[in-house]
């Protein structure tokens, strides 16, 4: 049931909004946080297990150390201190989907802390960088996953069984949680997507996640709360599970400002509860109160030994840390001569990657920076694939360049030698052999075929002749079209004039 | 009956491995006598005839095959149902595993069938190790086989009770508080906890992670040692495991030389609160070791006193984590599951009618110690006790060798007369709790009867970490004089057992 909701512009007038951010990240390790079982996608339910991920009696945990490693480089990309020392806790609750009824976790003593992240977002004033802090980057592993079987909802309420694949189960994941972010007014909700899509970019350049939100290696849960002024003391958060895609983050961020809103306005005190966002929708429920929210009496997990990072380790992983990518943006901006707006198109449409490894190939950044937002976004929309998993390669458009540049192709020749590549006929100078595509510069077939068409359209020379030029652009089209886009434009136009006297 | 079951493992070894009895004798002979005795002892609670003659006839062949034999192939062995059995039934003495066979073998027991050691089945003991009778197995308790009216103590009460019943010459136990050292002690054999870290504790069914450990139990102390020596070694699959080389116990054992050695009583494990014939025969033992040119020195380990408190907060603590798997959803027993009830329901009324009266109320003991709140009054606090145990410890081991305490402060008791009082049962273990506590290995040996009962006396010896070596030169030294002075070993003493 929907609950009452306040204009968002109105909301923000009356209160201000609070923001807290937890991001679970599943790693891309080849292997589970405290076993050797696969952490593959999308194999046969209870496949990928063994008494450890299935916590049988007995069964013992050993430590993944690339999951530790990749833990201390997140850390490290988002500004935070590595710690000397720390520890694995147990998080004790019972949940059919935790093989011990307890998760392996960090509590007190987490691998990195006291960071921050700098986020940009479009103002009315323009660009503005906004700082997102971080409370801390913990290491724990991931429960399995329930799936409620009969009942209308998919959920636990009304379903007839429930079954559960521990294939999850153990697979490594990083808690990223914020601390609570103020300031942010009314662009909250942009400040909340900007740093879910920041964290997205800075963890798919540390190759430590696929991120994909969809497939649920990335998720959110969003925390809101209102309070009158800066000043005020802070309000009751909500909770709010599921967030699983950037637009949604923003939505929800929204949803609950105008949710929080009503019933302050009215009077009534906002529930400290986790709610369940849905994406359909686009509004939460609620779901468990977090009054009778369970203790869940962590202790230092015995099973296994502190870590501590020597720091000659975190200096080598601090060397390995790439480019932040928003400085990379601003250097780009800079050395490839782009305006904002054009560098957020680019983001936007997912080619900087693409681009940046077209230019180090040689293309012109301006020309790799066409190919890849023009003709080929075109495609892979079209194709609804993404844009990275199209077969095009740097050395493609750098010979498609050069191939352009000395005349040999044209923009439409160009168009088609790429779709070539595409369709998998292979290079570019195969397919130009193969598919016979080159510029027609012998001017014997062009004049013919500039005869066909002004025979074909008797009325259109003496047109042209009148001084009306334009007209000869249906001349240079039909030309183009009986050679199949081979000839020169600008070639046939001259020698159109040439044998009407005309001159331009 | 066949003498072969009154021999030491060495020796049954050695007939084996020279084809003069084949290790299908050998575990025959010991099957007879569980089959004879075990009705009225109770250490077994599943007998793996099977199994055990499949693994001697291999043996066997390998005799047969000239093949090099480990120092144990052939000797049969009683294991303790906490560790993980591929195949066999492991119920850590509860009804919530009933039924369970686990899909993988323990580190213990992989080691013990590579070495030829054959499994006769799986020993009795409290459930989930908390007790120290084995009156709290959910299958009905052990009898000591000294007097079947009493305890053979406990946890480990299976083990320690084939042992001396000469139902299997070697068992594995495991020792959270003294469930190896206590059981041992009561019924007139050796039981060794190891260095914690000593022996992988992959398989074997947690209690409190940071206390468990298993070790060997046998009748004397060279085949202790050659059964510690099997089951020590780091293993990669135990966090906790210590990557060094094992201690040299097989040539500590055999060596029992302790002239010019410091060896330190101390002074809070003794005197009030134990039973005179424990502080007499005690004391005869400290004089004993006098006599073979060792130092005997006092030694105060302040904190001691406050150790059993301390240890009553993290064991339950970690025990009410451990045991939380146990609710009827992955294995084991499921109660209430009648397709009406949610599975919060089925999952409590599982653990309801799974879990005895001793487990629900560590359970609850340690929930309430870690929750929100108490943490840092009581599992804190006792953390902070733990570490002054250790200082202790260390203060001690700069100026002795060893320790030395009675292991338990009273003969083996009646069945039943502890049964309602928690904290009289807690107390059997106050003196082995501290060395649990700081990770250090311990032994029990026997040193005698106590005079008002003629029932076993053990003396605890205790070492610095991973000199485990040192516990089984002390203990041989002292066995070489006692079984000269007793004319053969203590456990010629006990009564035949009807069957017999």
């Amino acid at each position: 049931m929907a609950e009452a909701t306040m204009n968002y512009d109105e909301a923000i007038s009356k209160f201000d909004p609070v923001l807290g951010l937890e991001v679970h990240v599943e790693l891309g390790t080849h292997t589970k946080m405290f076993c050797g079982c696969s952490t593959v996608f999308g194999a046969a339910p209870n496949t990928h297990v063994c008494p450890v991920c299935l916590g049988l009696p007995g069964a013992l945990p050993t430590l993944n150390k690339i999951g530790v490693e990749s833990a201390i480089r997140i850390g490290l990309a988002l500004n935070c201190e590595i710690a000397q020392w720390c520890r694995f806790a147990r998080k004790n609750y019972f949940y059919p989907d935790m093989p011990k009824n307890f998760q392996t976790s960090q509590y007190d003593e987490p691998i990195a802390f006291e960071g921050y992240l700098d986020v940009d977002i479009e103002t009315d004033e323009g660009q503005k960088t906004f700082r997102v802090p971080i409370e801390r980057a913990h290491m724990e592993e991931d429960t399995g996953k329930n799936s409620h079987v009969g009942g209308a909802t998919g959920r636990i309420h009304g379903a007839d069984y429930s079954l559960v694949d521990y294939n999850r189960a153990g697979i490594p994941l990083i808690e990223i949680v914020t601390k609570p972010i103020t300031g942010t007014g009314k662009y909250a909700p942009e400040v909340a997507k900007a740093y879910v899509a920041a964290l997205r970019d800075i963890l798919r350049g540390l190759g430590v996640s696929d991120v994909k939100m969809e497939q649920g290696s990335l998720r959110c849960d969003v925390n809101l709360s209102l309070r009158d002024t800066p000043e005020s003391k802070l309000g009751t958060r909500s909770e709010t599970k599921n967030v699983n895609s950037l637009r949604s983050v923003e939505r929800a961020v929204r949803y609950e400002v105008t949710r929080h809103a009503a019933r302050l306005a009215a009077g009534d005190t906002v529930i400290q509860e986790t709610r369940h966002w849905h994406e359909d929708t686009g509004i939460s429920t609620s779901g468990r109160t977090k009054s009778d929210a369970e203790d869940y009496r962590y202790f230092p997990e015995p099973d296994l030994l502190p870590i501590a990072p020597s720091r000659e380790w975190v200096e080598e992983l601090r060397a390995t840390i790439p480019e932040n990518p928003a400085v990379r943006r601003a250097r780009l901006v800079a050395d490839w001569g782009l305006s904002q707006i054009d560098m957020n198109t680019v983001v936007n449409s997912g080619a900087l990657d693409l681009i940046v490894d077209a230019v180090d190939a040689g293309v012109e950044p301006a020309a790799a920076r066409k190919w890849w937002t023009g003709e080929l976004s075109r495609i892979a929309n079209d194709r609804a694939i993404e844009l990275e998993d199209m077969p095009v390669t740097p050395a493609d458009l750098k010979r498609l360049e050069e191939l352009i540049s000395t005349g040999a192709l044209n923009d439409k020749l160009a168009r088609q030698a790429l779709e070539g590549v595409i369709a998998g006929e292979g290079d570019i100078d195969t397919i130009v052999k193969s598919r016979g595509l080159a510029v027609v510069s012998d001017d014997g077939p062009l004049l013919a075929a500039i005869d066909d068409a002004l025979a074909a359209d008797p009325a259109v020379a003496e047109t042209i002749k009148s001084g009306k030029l334009a007209a000869a652009g249906s001349v240079v089209g039909a030309v183009m079209k009986a050679t199949r886009g081979q000839a020169d434009a600008a070639r046939v136009r001259e020698l159109l004039f040439e044998k009407l006297g005309v001159s331009e | 009956m066949s003498d072969l079951i009154r021999k030491d493992a060495s020796e049954l070894a050695g007939l084996v491995s020279s084809g003069e009895v084949s290790a299908v004798e050998v575990a025959q002979a010991h099957l007879d006598r569980i089959a004879a005795v075990d009705g009225a002892v109770h250490a077994f609670l599943h007998v793996d005839t099977k199994g055990a003659l499949a693994s001697a006839a291999a043996v066997d062949a390998k005799v047969k095959a000239g093949e090099k034999l480990s120092v144990l192939a052939g000797v049969p062995l009683g294991l303790k149902d906490i560790l993980a059995t591929n195949g066999l039934p492991t119920t850590c003495g509860s009804k919530v595993l009933a039924g369970w066979i686990p899909p993988y073998d323990a580190t213990v027991v992989t080691k013990l069938r590579e070495a030829g050691i054959v499994i006769l089945g799986k020993t009795n003991m409290d459930e989930f190790a908390m007790g120290s009778s084995t009156e709290h197995s959910a299958f009905g308790p052990t009898h000591n086989p000294w007097d079947l009216e009493r305890i053979p103590g406990g946890s480990g009460g299976g083990s320690s009770a084939c042992v001396s019943a000469f139902e299997a010459p070697l068992a594995i136990g495991t020792d959270t508080g003294g469930s190896i050292r206590q059981p041992a002690a009561v019924t007139g054999s050796v039981g060794v906890k190891p260095t914690y870290g000593g022996v992988s504790r992959y398989g074997l069914v947690a209690l409190a992670s940071s206390l468990d450990q298993a070790g060997p139990c046998a009748r004397n102390v060279l085949d202790t040692a050659l059964l510690h020596s099997v089951i020590a070694g780091y293993d990669p699959m135990d966090s906790t495991s210590i990557n060094s080389p094992v201690p040299d116990v097989i040539s500590a054992a055999k060596r029992g030389d302790i002239k010019g050695m410091k060896v330190g009583v101390v002074k809070e494990l003794g005197g009030e609160g134990y039973q005179v014939g424990v502080r007499s025969r005690f004391e005869e033992s400290v004089a004993l070791i006098e006599s073979l040119g060792a130092e005997v020195v006092e030694v105060s380990c302040p904190s001691f006193p406050a150790a059993l408190a301390a240890y009553y907060l993290i064991l339950p603590s970690e025990a009410s984590s451990n045991l939380a798997k146990f609710d009827g959803i992955r294995f084991g027993n499921r109660v209430g599951d009648d397709g009406t009830k949610s599975v919060e329901q089925v999952m409590s009324e599982t653990r309801a009618a799974g879990f005895g009266p001793e487990v629900i109320r560590r359970i609850i003991l340690g929930t309430y110690a870690l929750s929100a709140g108490y943490y840092d009054a009581y599992y804190g606090q006792a953390q902070k006790v733990r570490t002054l145990i250790k200082q202790d410890f260390d203060a001690a081991f700069a100026k002795v060798d060893v320790l030395i305490s009675p292991t338990a402060p009273t003969t083996a008791f009646k069945i039943g007369e502890k049964l309602d009082d928690p904290l009289a049962m807690y107390l059997n273990d106050v003196a082995t709790i501290p060395v649990n506590m700081a990770g250090l290995p311990g032994m029990s040996l026997p040193i005698g009867l106590a005079p008002e009962d003629n029932l076993p006396v053990g003396l605890q010896i205790i070492a610095p970490a991973m000199a485990d070596d040192r516990l089984y030169n002390v203990g041989a030294a002292i066995e070489r004089e006692l079984l000269a002075k007793w004319g053969g070993p203590i456990l010629g003493l006990a009564p035949e057992l009807a069957g017999a």
